[in-house]
């Protein structure tokens, strides 16, 4: 029998992901595929699967999910709470459940987007060469209450490994180099850009993430009206009214408005894990540090299995505590426990 | 920062753009169309993608794995080898013919559109189907032509207020140019007809139905047609056919 989840309630804001459809920007259509695909490479490293794998992006609120088989799965991105039955469930971790078990996930503790991922990974439907949904394009849909997410066949067996997390989740400081148009905003007008503290407006979504601040807005000089033209993931466009708007990946593929600079790929998991109301300063670099950093996230992300640890339970987690035998065997300090 | 075209920048880490020229112009797209088809033609292995928007052509690539200076190095020696300014439209281009509806309750600002451009609505109508329209990009949304280039009369300006919604396969106008929607969207542009033409068939064997140099001429129908068309539209050719251009 195939493995799935069945959906028993699921939160406003899931989808199936993958890292994207690429190869379509000249027919409109953005490469799309899981906002942040760092979570998506650490998942895969705990199952020792293919990051190709599709996985399911959570905004906001999880759900609850029942396993119809014995299976496999791991909790990435945005911390949440997660239950396995009435054991709670590490996070960033990967965890076997016994058919009939019941995965609760809630509200993000920390971040915006959190991911489910099973062993073998999700089947959902391939479309144009992905899994991914792409909703601005009507591509994928939501999942829904009463759905069934099945799995591909597991190959692999290994469970109970966590990854360390790491500092994305709650803003800071996010990398970027010149774009386009970055010559065409005053030294001044950078220096501020690079001294304002912007906060990630509650509005933000997979097509990019408005950023607020105090003052004025921020203006480009000496341009005529800007011929519409490719843009990409992490370019910051500003809007009209002087706003800055970081591009994500489910953008359009073309836009109008001078862009100051463009976030690294590397800072684009900060980027998008910033929850509602983080804070975020903008630094330019070189795009020859950026050429440094970003090789050696490749490899960050290549040696991400090696870093996985073995889970180690957490006293407060075993529900049944009080039945285990917590003390025979110990005797006394004095005495070798070898001997 | 050159003042002289084409230019050549490094956009983000994802590819480099070479830019024709600074304003719209039917040479520079001409341009920008050859360049790219002449950059896939070399095969080069940085190339992970290309596209073309209004007058420049972008190539995808991974800056952290192929140097930007080797790629401009590459780009200015292909960009020195002809005028690309002169080149000959794609290869392999169709003629469309595609129903719309123009004004009433499915195109609601057919008639201010023809006011700011100075005509009666049956003028603005018999011109809006008596030009064929080109494909100078598809791009924004998926599949999503922009169409050039009408009189200079049709210059009319995108409205200060955005409609909320407008549907898909509407035909909006503005600065001269059309555009067919993909989605419904909002739009600062005017709803002058109305299509049944879907630009985006996910499960079709052909999701995007037009390429940058296809013409398009529409056709003036009723509302009655048009929505016997929009019934039986399971395929989303929305009562168009084509033929091949010369």
């Amino acid at each position: 029998m195939t493995a799935a989840l069945k959906v028993i309630q699921i939160g406003p804001a899931a989808a199936f992901q993958d890292l994207g459809r690429p190869g379509y920007i000249a027919s409109g259509l953005t490469r799309g595929g899981a906002i942040d695909t760092l979570a998506v490479h650490e998942g895969a490293a705990l199952l020792k699967q293919s990051p190709d794998c599709a996985v399911l992006e959570i905004a906001s609120v999880g759900g609850v999910f029942e396993a119809t088989a014995p299976l496999r799965i791991a909790l990435t991105g945005a911390d949440m709470t997660a239950r396995i039955d009435d054991a709670s469930a590490a996070w960033n971790a990967a965890h076997r459940m016994e058919a009939g078990q019941r995965l609760t996930i809630g509200a993000a503790r920390s971040g915006s987007y959190a991911y489910l991922h099973i062993g073998g990974g999700f089947d959902a439907p391939v479309r144009m060469g992905a899994r991914g949904g792409h909703m601005s394009a009507g591509l994928g849909k939501l999942i829904a209450k009463g759905d069934t997410l099945p799995a591909l066949p597991d190959t692999g067996t290994r469970t109970g490994y966590y990854l360390p997390r790491d500092k994305r989740f709650d803003g800071g400081t996010v990398r970027i180099v010149p774009s386009v148009q970055t010559n065409h905003f005053p030294p001044e007008e950078r220096a501020r850009f690079e001294a304002t503290s912007f906060k990630r407006d509650p509005r933000a979504n997979r097509q990019g993430i408005r950023m607020e601040h105090d003052g004025t807005g921020f203006a480009a000089q000496g341009m005529r009206t800007i011929v519409s033209e490719v843009i990409v993931q992490g370019d910051i466009q500003i809007t009209g009214d002087g706003t800055p708007f970081v591009l994500m990946c489910e953008s359009q593929t073309t836009g109008g408005y001078p862009r100051i600079g463009t976030v690294i790929p590397a800072d684009l998991p900060r980027m998008a894990q910033t929850p509602a109301g983080g804070q975020i300063t903008f630094q330019f670099i070189t795009l020859e540090e950026a050429v440094t950093i970003q090789q050696q996230d490749a490899k960050a992300r290549a040696g991400l299995a090696a870093k996985a640890q073995p889970l180690v339970r957490d006293i407060n987690d075993i529900s049944d505590l009080l039945s285990y035998q917590l003390v025979s065997g110990a005797i006394s300090a004095q005495a070798d426990p070898f001997e | 920062m050159s003042n002289t075209y084409p230019t050549i920048h490094t956009v983000g880490l994802s590819g480099v753009l070479v830019t024709f020229a600074e304003a719209l112009d039917d040479t520079a797209n001409r341009a920008a169309l050859a360049f790219r088809a002449a950059v896939d033609a070399q095969g080069w292995d940085w190339v992970h993608e290309s596209a073309t928007s209004l007058i420049s052509a972008f190539f995808r690539t991974d800056l952290a794995q192929h140097s930007a200076a080797s790629i401009t190095e590459q780009l200015t020696d292909l960009l020195a080898t002809r005028d690309w300014f002169a080149a000959p439209l794609p290869e392999g281009r169709k003629l469309w013919h595609i129903p719309a509806v123009f004004g009433g309750d499915l195109a609601p600002q057919l008639d201010e559109a023809a006011e700011a451009a100075g005509l009666s609505p049956q003028d603005a109508v018999a011109e809006l189907t008596s030009t064929r329209m080109r494909v100078i990009t598809i791009g924004f949304a998926p599949g999503q032509p922009y169409l050039g280039t009408l009189g200079e009369h049709w210059n009319i300006p995108r409205l200060g207020t955005l409609s909320p919604n407008i549907p898909r396969g509407a035909l909006v106008a503005a600065v001269r140019q059309l555009c067919l929607f993909s989605n419904d969207t909002p739009t600062g542009w005017r709803h002058v007809g109305q299509t049944a033409f879907h630009t985006f068939r996910p499960t079709s064997e052909t999701p995007f139905p037009l390429s940058p140099g296809d013409e398009l001429l529409f056709h003036a129908t009723t509302p009655a047609d048009y929505n016997t068309i929009a019934a039986n539209n399971a395929d989303g050719a929305g009562g168009a056919t084509w033929e091949a251009l010369p």
